[in-house]
């Protein structure tokens, strides 16, 4: 990297410059695959440090990355092209609650959990719940607009947002929305930074809306013999009047798992686990279940279990928890996908995936939010087998075309980062990706702003999860 | 090289890690030093790029030897991490790689080999520990920002008075099993000489409730110190001679006071190859160690006194992430008539005594202690209580350092119940 550009950040950043090669590679993976090595790396704690450095980027043409909590899975604040990692881990300064405009503003740093609590202790709920709220940013939510389970009712990270500070490749220091939930004014530029993966602008502050906390949760857990029946129970349940506001799905493997991990007692041969949680108040919460049991009647489903009580509720619960460390095997490395295919689809895929599974000879397990398709094939490999991760990157890629087959998405919640952009124009089209490429050009024309991040770069065709 | 080194760190432990973080909000380094290489998941990728050569060794000295060594990490970890294992193997391929600093290599030849090999009082570090305890305290916190390493360590000797050694243990005890049930005490060397006192409660409140309990004279150090310090060759000694010892008798448990030397043991089978005659000895031996907590959730307490306070419980890191010993202090001291406990924030996050770190790091150590110091003044308790000696000299320290030693008193958990239950010294 050009010496001037160290010196000028060295001159305003001091000791959180960061350039010893010990701190550089600590900056440089996420949680999807690569190891890649940043000339250096800022630990920003404001919107004129940020500023700053951007403008020298702009001046030496340096590639920049944005980077939270690096929690990613698909790549997003990986330094692919070496140059300056921002650091926003540290910056969590303003977390500032307006309960009577039922408002948030935080700065980008700020942990996602911590902003569930402190509108929780005001009975208020920031609903975006992705799994790794305990560490992951809100500078990263926007960045890749996260979801979680309560998507199914309450939508994801971009419906909570009503305005954000930017700065932009250039180094101008934008305000975008405002503190309003409706607002028309020109072209809706919070959407657009919105999952932009750090490619258009840099997020330096956020308002985030919240919605008052509802009252109480009930939980159903539902046993199916077979996947055509859990799939159509998955539409009956959403079509049934009540809107559950966390549905989540376990296939066979991932049920088999857990019970040789944790020893619960759940029946190995069946084809799917459903948890479905109501929420609201108490009195409204029994009916809402009896309702979906009726119309899982229906269609002859009945083993149906309600929790009586929180410890149970938190038990049912547990099933879904265990998922992730059950499917590890020491040694081996996790690696979750996020297909998402339309509703009526979840068991063409679940059926696809196991297909895939034997054919490949892999050990692969499905779950994830069914209430909007998005399931987390999750594939346990040794990296140090080349012969095995050659075969799981082709099995993934067959799991995106399916999933684009079926008129589903690549991703739906983790971002296409460089895991996922060379299959970007199968779903989107060619016309599709000029048109973003546009967007992009327009935005960042010296593609400073996270390069090598969402679009293909020529040739790039494969998935490749080892990068030497 | 490359093959050597590959096979000496813990390569193959890396790849379960899958870098999502969630080890970051726990870790107290982390959290105190603010850089990912000073994190679990940082920790974990440096030694990963160091057996894949693509950092040279001493590129991890840094973030390894700051590592406290709790393991906090290890509990929260979704995919089960072997953290431990991969610190010590960074640990012991550092130890080899290095040219010891003059300070470290004191404290280690002196205190580690010859001292606690043969049992006696550890010369250095306990007198260093002990100084903390008493007047060195202020004198060495006053100066810390004008002291050289070396002189703070001067600091620290020219305060340490001569520690009393350990008490005899009773050469003749009785082989054979008179009660229901019979533990084996382990006394631990730093426990003995600086809280014999505590030990001797220990026994009698066992013993008061019709547990037999031997305190065989065979028994040595737990290696837990040497270790840390990457020295492998001594910890299986020490551990092959307390296996041998303990497994002469007819023991139900293992019993110790102090968490950290209780993980020590209990990690025993670790050290050797699955399969061997050894390592099924060792895992007899684990299967039996038990913390004395544990023993005291098993005994129904007739409490004849009421402790007035009001407590916070600083668990010991090892005892709850090695251990997984989590809620039986809890639920002894929720026991104690009269005591109002209070939860602290944070309270698992490590003290920032780890062992010897509170020497070897004064400063990380003391930035450390000071988010511990932050939780424990929210509570505002006249009485923390601990469960590990190295915990409870760093919490006096802290409390110290607070200007609140008339205010806030220290005591371990063993006291608590004793003054309880009416056991009294002596
Ligand atoms: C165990 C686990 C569970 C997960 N569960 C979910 C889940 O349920 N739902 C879900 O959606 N995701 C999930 N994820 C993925 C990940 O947590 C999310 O993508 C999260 O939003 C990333 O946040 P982060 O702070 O870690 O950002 P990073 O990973 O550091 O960065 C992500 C992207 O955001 C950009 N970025 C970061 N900060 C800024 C900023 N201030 N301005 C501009 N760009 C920025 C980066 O350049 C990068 O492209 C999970 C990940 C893990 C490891
Ligand atoms: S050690 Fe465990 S918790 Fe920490 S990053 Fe690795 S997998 Fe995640
Ligand atoms: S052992 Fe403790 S200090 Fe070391 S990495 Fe783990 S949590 Fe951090």
């Amino acid at each position: 990297m050009n010496n001037n550009a160290m010196e000028k950040l060295k001159n305003f950043m001091g000791d959180r410059l960061l350039t010893e090669i010990d701190e550089r590679v600590s900056y440089g993976y996420d949680g999807s695959f690569g190891q890649y090595l940043p000339d250096c790396v800022v630990q920003v704690l404001s919107t004129e440090e940020v500023q700053q450095t951007v403008c020298i980027a702009n001046e030496y043409e340096i590639p920049l990355y944005a980077r939270g909590a690096s929690t990613s899975l698909s790549g997003g604040p990986l330094p692919v092209h070496g140059g300056i990692v921002l650091d926003f881990s540290q910056w969590h300064s303003k977390l500032e609650i307006y309960p009577e405009d039922l408002i948030i503003k935080a700065s980008p740093g700020v942990i996602t959990g911590d902003i569930h609590k402190l509108a929780e202790s005001y009975n208020l709920m920031y609903p975006p719940d992705p799994s790794s709220s305990s560490i992951c940013t809100i500078g990263g939510n926007l960045a890749e607009n996260a979801g979680g389970p309560r998507g199914v009712k309450y939508g994801v990270t971009k419906d909570y947002v009503i305005g954000l500070e930017i700065v932009t490749a250039d180094g101008k220091v934008l305000k975008t929305g405002g503190n309003t939930v409706k607002n028309v004014t020109g072209y809706d530029l919070t959407k657009l930074i919105i999952g932009s993966e750090g490619t258009l602008a840099i997020i330096t502050e956020a308002t985030l809306r919240l919605i008052p906390k509802p009252l109480d949760t009930r939980t159903a857990m539902i046993i199916f013999d077979d996947l055509y029946t859990a799939g159509q129970s998955i539409s009956k349940i959403l079509t049934s009047g009540v809107r559950p506001s966390k549905m989540e799905i376990l296939d066979r493997n991932a049920i088999n798992k857990v019970v040789d991990y944790a020893g619960l007692d759940l029946p190995r041969e069946a084809a799917a686990i459903l948890l479905v949680e109501v929420d609201g108040d108490p009195d409204v919460l029994s009916k809402e279940l009896d309702i979906v049991q009726e119309a899982l009647k229906k269609i002859g489903v009945d083993d149906i279990q309600i929790a009586s009580d929180k410890e149970e509720e938190a038990r049912l619960w547990q099933v879904r928890k265990l998922v992730s460390p059950a499917i590890v095997t020491s040694g081996y490395t996790k690696i979750s996908e996020d297909a998402t295919v339309p509703l009526s689809k979840i068991p063409d895929m679940f059926r696809k995936i196991d297909e895939i599974k034997r054919k490949y000879n892999l050990n692969i397990v499905v779950f994830g939010h069914a209430g909007d398709g998005n399931l987390h094939p999750t594939i346990n490999t040794n990296m140090r087998d080349s012969d095995e991760v050659g075969r799981v990157e082709d099995a993934v890629e067959e799991i995106f075309k399916y999933a684009i087959e079926l008129g589903g998405t690549l991703s739906g919640e983790h971002g296409i980062g460089t895991m996922k952009k060379a299959f970007l124009a199968n779903e989107i089209s060619d016309d599709g990706v000029l048109f973003q490429k546009a967007i992009k050009k327009a935005l960042d024309p010296k593609n400073i702003l996270n390069p090598g991040k969402i679009f293909p770069e020529p040739g790039e065709k494969r998935l490749v999860l080892q990068n030497d | 090289m490359t093959e050597t080194l590959i096979d000496k760190l813990d390569y193959r432990a890396t790849f379960d890690c899958v870098q999502c973080g969630y080890c970051l909000p726990v870790c107290p380094t982390y959290l105190a030093f603010k850089k990912e290489k000073h994190s679990p998941r940082g920790r974990i990728n440096l030694v990963k790029m160091a057996a894949e050569e693509k950092i040279s060794i001493e590129d991890m000295r840094e973030g390894i030897d700051l590592c406290l060594g709790c393991r906090a990490c290890e509990t929260i970890c979704p995919t089960n991490v072997r953290y431990g294992d991969i610190l010590m193997s960074a640990v012991e391929v550092l130890e080899e790689n290095k040219s010891t600093g003059v300070i470290e290599k004191g404290i280690r030849t002196s205190a580690f080999g010859i001292a606690l090999k043969h049992k006696k009082v550890l010369r250095l570090i306990n007198r260093g520990l002990y100084a903390y305890q008493l007047s060195g305290v202020q004198g060495l916190v006053n100066k810390k920002n004008l002291l050289k390493p070396v002189d703070k360590f001067n600091q620290l000797n020219k305060a340490m008075p001569d520690v009393v050694l350990s008490r005899r243990i009773s050469r003749s005890v009785n082989p054979f099993r008179n009660k229901e049930m019979s533990v084996g005490f382990f006394q631990g060397c730093i426990m003995e000489s600086f809280f014999a006192h505590i030990n001797s409660l220990a026994m009698k409140i066992m013993k008061k409730n019709g547990i037999q309990v031997t305190n065989i004279p065979t028994q040595t150090c737990c290696g837990a110190l040497q270790h840390h310090a990457g020295e492998a060759d001594r910890t299986l000694e020490l551990a092959m001679k307390n296996i041998e010892a303990y497994e002469k008798y007819d023991f139900d448990y293992i019993v110790n006071t102090i968490g950290g030397c209780g993980a020590t043991l209990k990690e025993y089978d670790k050290l050797f190859v699955p399969g061997t005659n050894w390592h099924d000895r060792a895992r007899a031996f684990t299967d039996k160690v038990r913390d004395i907590s544990q023993i005291m959730a098993m005994i129904e307490f007739d409490f004849s006194n009421e402790v007035n306070r009001r407590a916070v419980y600083q668990p010991s890191c090892h005892l709850e992430n090695v251990q997984k010993v989590f809620s039986e202090p809890l639920d002894i001291i929720r026991k104690i008539p009269g005591l109002d406990y209070v939860e602290m924030n944070e309270k698992s996050l490590c003290c920032g005594s780890a062992g010897v770190y509170n020497i070897l790091h004064f400063d990380e150590s003391m930035q450390i202690l000071d988010m511990k110091m932050n939780n424990v003044k929210q509570t505002r308790p006249d009485l923390i209580i601990t469960s590990n000696p190295g915990c409870h000299i760093q919490m006096k320290l802290g409390v110290e350092r607070e200007g609140l030693s008339r205010e806030i008193e220290v005591r371990h958990i063993v006291e608590v119940v004793a003054e309880a239950c009416g056991v009294m010294e002596g």
